[in-house]
């Protein structure tokens, strides 16, 4: 069983670097976020299916920090960017007008 | 009887492993921004969800299966907040309409 776990752990951690594609590709700032989003979540499928295939203890805690600051840093992004460059071809970089 | 947990585990996982591969070839695929989201918070939270489900048999009751409770509804509420909010910042920008402060 646990080495199902870990090879499903594997295949999530497969996905996810297919989701760093999506993090190059993506032209606004907004893909990048979201897709920074399901990399977050990614992470916590597979640190919990290790955390249960190898039984160490605190591996869920981490796995929910983990989820916790996945969702801070998308608050973060749409707090601190005015619409104009969440959407915007960063053709230079984003002016950071002090909110 | 731990022979059909081991089965449910193993289809459950297996299942949260599907959406998890749509939900990234989504992100990939899809024309714009909203669609993009659409994708990965379907991913995101079925994936996530199907995971958890399927490692709660394997974990000690009560205490690591609830906890892998919690951890699910945190990200299902996480997921809640984040994709509504950047929904709406991409689609009041892309309407032209300034969002209410």
């Amino acid at each position: 069983m646990s080495e199902f776990l870990l090879v499903a752990a594997l295949c999530v951690l497969g996905t996810v670097a297919l989701g760093l594609v999506a993090i190059l590709r993506g032209p606004t700032p907004a893909d990048r976020l979201s897709a920074a989003q399901l990399l977050g979540t990614g992470g916590v499928a597979a640190l919990l299916l290790l955390g249960v295939a190898t039984d160490t203890a605190g591996v869920t805690d981490l796995a929910l920090v983990l989820a916790l600051l996945a969702a801070f840093a998308a608050v973060a992004f749409v707090t601190q960017r005015t619409p104009a460059d969440v959407v915007a071809e960063p053709a230079s970089p984003p002016a950071q007008e002090p909110e | 009887m731990t022979l059909a947990l081991n089965v449910f585990t193993i289809v459950a996982v297996v299942l949260g492993l599907v959406f998890f591969l749509a939900g990234t070839v989504g992100l990939l695929r899809f024309p714009d921004t909203l669609t993009r989201l659409h994708a990965l918070t379907k991913a995101d939270n079925l994936g996530l969800g199907l995971v958890v489900l399927g490692l709660l048999p394997q974990v000690a009751w009560p205490f690591g299966g609830l906890k892998l409770i919690a951890l699910w509804l945190l990200a299902l509420l996480a997921g809640a907040t984040v994709g509504p909010l950047l929904g709406h910042a991409v689609w009041t920008h892309a309407r032209g309409r300034e969002p209410p402060p």
